[in-house]
């Protein structure tokens, strides 16, 4: 028996996501008292390998086949496959990324597996077992009844603290074998995205919306987004006018976020819109409508022009690093 | 060319979601639709069989009865049949394993569902359905083009875009950007009425998962008022009371 955790990287390098998911996994072996092992696909250095024992990994697999250096959604899913079963694994946790969103149903028909996708905490319950999701696009949550023996968790990214620890996994190569013709999706470019950072995995963001009255006027929230290093979202209206481009629009139809703190300005907080940031741990409004829906569903309120607050609050945050730096 | 698209039914993206006792939806008063994700979709598998001047798209759904409306509305877009399997849909590894057994007997060049449905935002009936049929499967695609036996696809990844080709045939699932959504005209509306409408029965499958019961989101206590000339009260407050800066 074992629990198994997809260790993702991208380019060899592991991201916070991938120490969630670990230290995720780590949580629920010592709940059913057992080890913790994570699997690793691509060309990870040994010593960032051995380092996922820090967030609770007692041993690391590493698949290295030249022939899974491009994601293929069904090569990968039959490479975890096969390593949940050589360890006996009755859980396996993986993170709900684009790449987990490509792989969790496969791994969990392939093996009969029950399913939780989108998980925002440990187990409840581990007999039945237990786990709550967000369902209706982050407007309610379900408790999730597990009944398979083995079990595939989908950890959504920023909901799970990491875990720090002493301790350095042993480090296994694994040489999982293929069908033919698993590999038939060809990668022929990637188009990465010119933001600083990137929105799924941001603590802080900054968003707007209508309000801003034209995409000339964006200038101001990228410098505050700049200077509080945060993410840059939008709302669905602005995203169909193409004042910003599709993949800032966060909402029931865009992205869902969980950020530490959430900045939304000139958006009134229509319920499609809440649905997508209300697992934000701190939300901060700036409107002009002190009647706008958005302040019942925030922490701190400011009713003001934006072309007058941002800038303000830009002054502030310049002057709040030049304090703590 | 013969495609096949899997749609859901699920209240409409204005609808305030309530539950009976935590167990059970409140539906009244919720208007119901395909799931905009599979509408994009069925949307893109309709242009692609004009650019080709031939070919069927089947829609897919697995549930009772009452959801034939919104059925009947993918036939007016301009699906050519649908069939329904006649079952409630208990979690998406029973899905799935329908689709899949009616997916098995009738050689699909494509099958297309959305990329998550908006009211279980699971995102696993694709790779579900590759996995059951031994064929690939690309979620989160946003460009599809096909060339012969051979698709020509766009995917969102973590902070961008990846392109890629696959022949066929596989499974994708569609997000926003691969086609504009059709409003059914007249014509569409009234041929509806006649396009052929099969209703099969389940195959035994048994359900991996069930919601146990539902909670809405904790409520905010009250939205705490910053003056708008005091933003560095406002930072102050979020590094000392908020803690996120």
């Amino acid at each position: 028996m074992s629990v198994l955790v997809f260790a993702e990287n991208w380019e060899g390098k592991f991201k916070k996501s991938t120490f969630e998911a670990v230290s995720y996994a780590h949580a629920i072996a010592k709940q059913l008292s057992t080890g913790t092992v994570a699997l690793a696909i691509g060309p990870v250095n040994e010593e960032d390998l051995k380092n996922l024992g820090k967030y609770g990994a007692d041993k690391v697999i590493s698949v290295r086949q030249e022939q899974l250096n491009n994601f293929d959604a069904q090569g990968f899913s039959s490479v975890i496959i096969q390593a949940a079963q050589k360890e006996a694994a009755t859980v396996v946790v993986i993170s709900y990324t684009y790449t987990g969103k490509n792989i969790s149903g496969r791994v969990a028909a392939g093996m009969k597996a029950g399913l939780v996708a989108g998980t925002t905490a440990l187990p409840s319950a581990i007999s039945p077992f237990t786990v709550r999701k967000k369902c209706f696009s982050g407007k309610a949550l379900t408790d999730v009844v597990v009944s398979s023996e083995t079990k595939v968790l989908a950890l959504t990214p920023n909901s799970f603290s990491v875990v720090s620890m002493e301790g350095s996994a042993i480090v296994e190569s694994f040489d999982p074998k293929f069908k033919e013709g698993a590999f038939r999706t060809r990668v022929k470019e990637v188009k990465k995205n010119s933001d600083k950072v990137v929105l799924t995995e941001a603590e802080l963001v900054v968003s707007a919306g209508r309000g801003m009255k034209g995409p000339e006027n964006w200038g101001m929230i990228e410098d505050l987004a700049n200077q509080l290093g945060a993410g840059l979202a939008c709302s669905k209206p602005v995203a169909d006018m193409d004042w910003r481009p599709h993949h800032e629009h966060v909402g029931q139809t865009g992205i869902t976020i969980g950020p530490n703190l959430y900045v939304a300005i000139g958006i009134s907080g229509a319920i499609q819109h809440l649905a997508g940031v209300s697992s934000s741990k701190v939300i901060v409004v700036i409107n002009s409508d002190p009647e706008a829906p958005f302040f019942k569903a925030a922490d701190y309120g400011v009713v003001g022009d934006a072309f007058e607050v941002v800038p303000r609050l830009i002054a502030a945050v310049k002057n709040f690093k030049a304090g703590h730096s | 060319m013969k495609f096949l698209v899997c749609i859901s039914n699920v209240p409409d993206t204005t609808a305030k979601i309530t539950f009976t006792e935590g167990k059970t939806l409140n539906s009244a008063g919720i208007q119901f639709i395909i799931n905009p994700y599979d509408e994009i979709a069925l949307t893109r598998a309709l242009e692609l069989k004009e650019a080709a001047g031939g070919g069927t798209v089947t829609v897919v759904h697995v549930g009772p009865s009452s959801v034939e409306p919104t059925i009947r509305k993918a036939l007016a877009i301009g699906a050519d049949d649908a069939v329904r399997i006649n079952a409630d849909p208990a979690d998406a590894f029973f899905v799935a394993s329908q689709i899949a057994e009616f997916a098995r007997k009738n050689n699909f060049d494509l099958i297309l569902t959305g990329r998550e449905s908006i009211d279980y935002n699971s995102a696993q009936v694709a790779g579900m359905l590759g996995e059951l049929l031994g064929l690939p499967s690309v979620c989160v695609v946003t460009k599809l083009d096909i060339n012969g036996t051979e698709a020509l696809l766009e995917r969102e990844i973590d902070g961008g875009k990846e392109m890629l080709n696959c022949s066929l045939p596989f499974v994708l699932s569609a997000q926003k950007g691969m086609a504009e959504p059709r409003i059914p005209n007249m014509r569409g509306i009234m041929s509806a009425r006649t396009k052929p409408l099969q209703v099969i029965e389940p195959v035994a499958v048994i359900p991996l998962t069930q919601s146990l019961k539902y909670d809405l989101p904790p409520a905010k206590q009250s939205c705490k008022m910053v003056a708008p000339d005091k933003m560095d009260e406002l930072v102050g407050l979020l590094h000392s009371e908020a803690k996120v800066i």
